[in-house]
């Protein structure tokens, strides 16, 4: 299975638009290697503005770009880009109504070992809140590069946050339908549905095949976005399969699963089980260690999920 | 009509109708408003380019009201030159009317909303910088409090204006010593404030924010190419033009009474005759 950094698909990506469209512009916070735009700035440098170790100003900036008639695409570190400058995404941006896309990078615990300044686990509960703001976490390379198509003609600000490492595929080719505020269902079942989002999906997946060892048929839904939700797929899911389990790198508060729970609950109430990161500053290590200290592996995800049938 | 008499009759007239906005709205930032007056009427009356009948026009002249709060002066303002009627301005403030208390970007000729403080000069640079990038020649604006001086945002932008060589930006600092609490300087000290921005790359010109013609001189001034940002550090009176408002701490958002605004309507006028006698 190929392994790809979906950070490395946005700057693929940007490279592409930009050299086509003069009027896209990168933005970056001293966050130009870690964000793999190094390529971006050597071939395009021009249409790199690089504004230092200043979170505020780079979405301030962004705005106005935007308001001047550009195509801002901000690529700076979730952790920062999403609590240090929130009051300029929420103000500048997101009630301004100006056409600025955000791509955090390294987002989750991708810097699983810098510690609990250098995590991203709020960036949904932050973002969902703020209105006209869409927030999407592609799965894997495909995601990214069709999300990524999707956004340069897409008018308005969207926040869209990646990780830092190479992450396994869940799609076996481009070949699916990918929109933002769709709900992307990778497989089908009946006895219990796994909605997961960014690059846990792959995990969901396994989980499933797990379970179907035991016998329970799964539903996988890839929800990358996580802003506007797709409801209707969360609605029917609870319908169709009785039972949910969610599955994010966030904190268990305000996320997916809360989400998710929030739909089920007003609408068709069914158990929903959240596997999630609980709310104290989070076990350093890599991240494959943060996973397993939290139960978001396979093994667990599956063990749990059969208990739900008990 | 002389131009500086112009302006000052036209000030006057704006401070007389935002006045009435506030009083009839029932809130409002009223000494902040009267400060900035005359830095705007400079601006929106002689110094920017724009078409009111095509606000959307691409090479206009930006302006960002940083210190939103002061936004009673930019929407008498705008009604005033034709923006949107002048009957409008009686909805200030009111259910769901779109002059809300802080720059709304939805009225015809507000660029960006704004209202947080220490966010318009990092838009403004922004702005700046496409134009830059689009090979433009409009300016940009962007008026921000003394108060307001304190947010470090302010400097993350200062800096990157400096380091653009953007000398399509001015900043406008209304320096009239009062914020909502008290004195600036009892409340943070911001001097020497004019070496803070010419250690910021700025090239920076201070002037009397009511004196029309040194206004004039200093955008006329900025607008040299130099490689540099501008500062206008404009020494302003908050409250300016009614007596008993002037440099009192309590009028950053004080509600005249019906006899307060008589009395200060009376004085307005009665300044613009004394003057137009002089």
């Amino acid at each position: 299975m190929s392994k790809t950094a979906n950070k490395k698909v946005v700057c693929q990506k940007l490279i592409e638009f930009a050299e086509k469209d003069s009027d896209i512009v990168a933005l970056t916070s001293d966050s130009r290697g870690s964000a793999s735009m190094t390529e971006f700035g050597n071939q395009l440098p021009d249409q790199l503005v690089e504004v230092g170790i200043a979170e505020q100003n780079i979405v301030g900036m962004a705005a106005g770009l935007a308001a001047g008639g550009k195509k801002p695409f901000i690529t700076s570190y979730a952790a920062f880009v999403t609590m240090r400058a929130i009051e300029q995404v929420k103000v500048d941006v997101a009630y301004s109504n100006v056409n600025v896309k955000i791509i955090g990078i390294s987002g989750g615990v991708s810097y699983g070992p810098l510690g609990m300044s250098h995590h991203t686990l709020h960036d949904i509960a932050v973002m969902r809140a703020i209105p006209n703001i869409k927030m999407v976490m592609p799965a894997d390379r495909y995601d990214t590069e069709k999300l990524m198509e999707e956004l340069v003609d897409y008018q308005g600000p969207v926040y869209v946050r990646v990780g830092r490492n190479p992450v396994e595929d869940v799609h076996k080719s481009a070949d699916y339908e990918f929109k933002i505020g769709k709900a992307d269902q990778l497989r089908d079942g009946s006895d219990l549905t796994i909605i997961a989002t960014g690059e846990l999906v792959s995990t969901a997946l396994k989980a499933a095949n797990l379970l179907k060892k035991d016998d329970l048929s799964c539903r996988v839904i890839n929800m990358h976005t996580l802003k506007p939700l797709d409801e209707k797929a969360i609605i029917k899911a609870a319908e169709d399969t009785g039972k949910i389990v969610t599955v994010e790198e966030h904190s268990i508060y305000g996320g997916l699963g809360s989400a998710v729970s929030q739909v089920v609950a007003e609408n068709h109430p069914v158990p929903v089980k959240v596997f999630g990161i609980p709310d104290e500053p989070a076990v350093t290590g890599y991240p494959e260690d943060i996973f397993n200290e939290y139960g978001l592996t396979p093994a667990n995800i599956a063990e749990k999920a059969k208990r739900m049938f008990n | 009509m002389n131009k500086l008499v112009f302006l000052e009759e036209k000030a006057t007239q704006i401070r007389r109708d935002l006045l009435k906005m506030i009083v009839n709205a029932g809130t409002g930032h009223t000494a902040g408003s009267l400060s900035n007056t005359d830095i705007m009427t400079v601006l929106f009356y002689e110094v920017m380019d724009m078409k009111v009948d095509d606000p959307d026009w691409e090479d206009r002249d930006r302006f960002i009201l940083s210190k939103g709060h002061s936004v009673e002066s930019y929407y008498t303002i705008l009604a005033d030159k034709g923006y949107f009627d002048k009957e409008e301005l009686n909805t200030f403030c009111q259910y769901k009317s779109r002059l809300i208390g802080h720059p709304n970007n939805k009225v015809p000729g507000v660029e960006m909303n704004t209202g947080a403080l220490g966010h318009g000069l990092a838009i403004a640079t922004g702005i700046a910088k496409a134009a830059k990038m689009s090979k433009k020649d409009y300016k940009v604006y962007t008026l921000m409090g003394d108060g307001e001086q304190a947010e470090g945002s302010v400097w993350e932008a200062a800096m990157a204006a400096s380091h653009f060589k953007l000398d399509n930006l001015v900043g406008i600092v209304d320096r009239n010593n009062l914020q909502i609490t008290d004195n600036t300087e009892r409340v943070m000290t911001l001097e020497p404030l004019a070496e803070k921005w010419k250690s910021f790359g700025w090239e920076v010109i201070e002037v009397d924010g009511h004196n029309y013609q040194e206004l004039i001189d200093a955008f006329s001034e900025s607008k040299k190419n130099n490689g540099k940002p501008t500062l206008v550090l404009a020494n302003t009176i908050k409250g300016k033009g009614v007596s008993f408002m002037e440099n009192k701490v309590e009028w950053h958002h004080g509600l005249p009474s019906a006899e307060e605004l008589a009395q200060a309507l009376e004085e307005l006028s009665s300044q613009k005759e004394v003057k137009q006698n002089v």
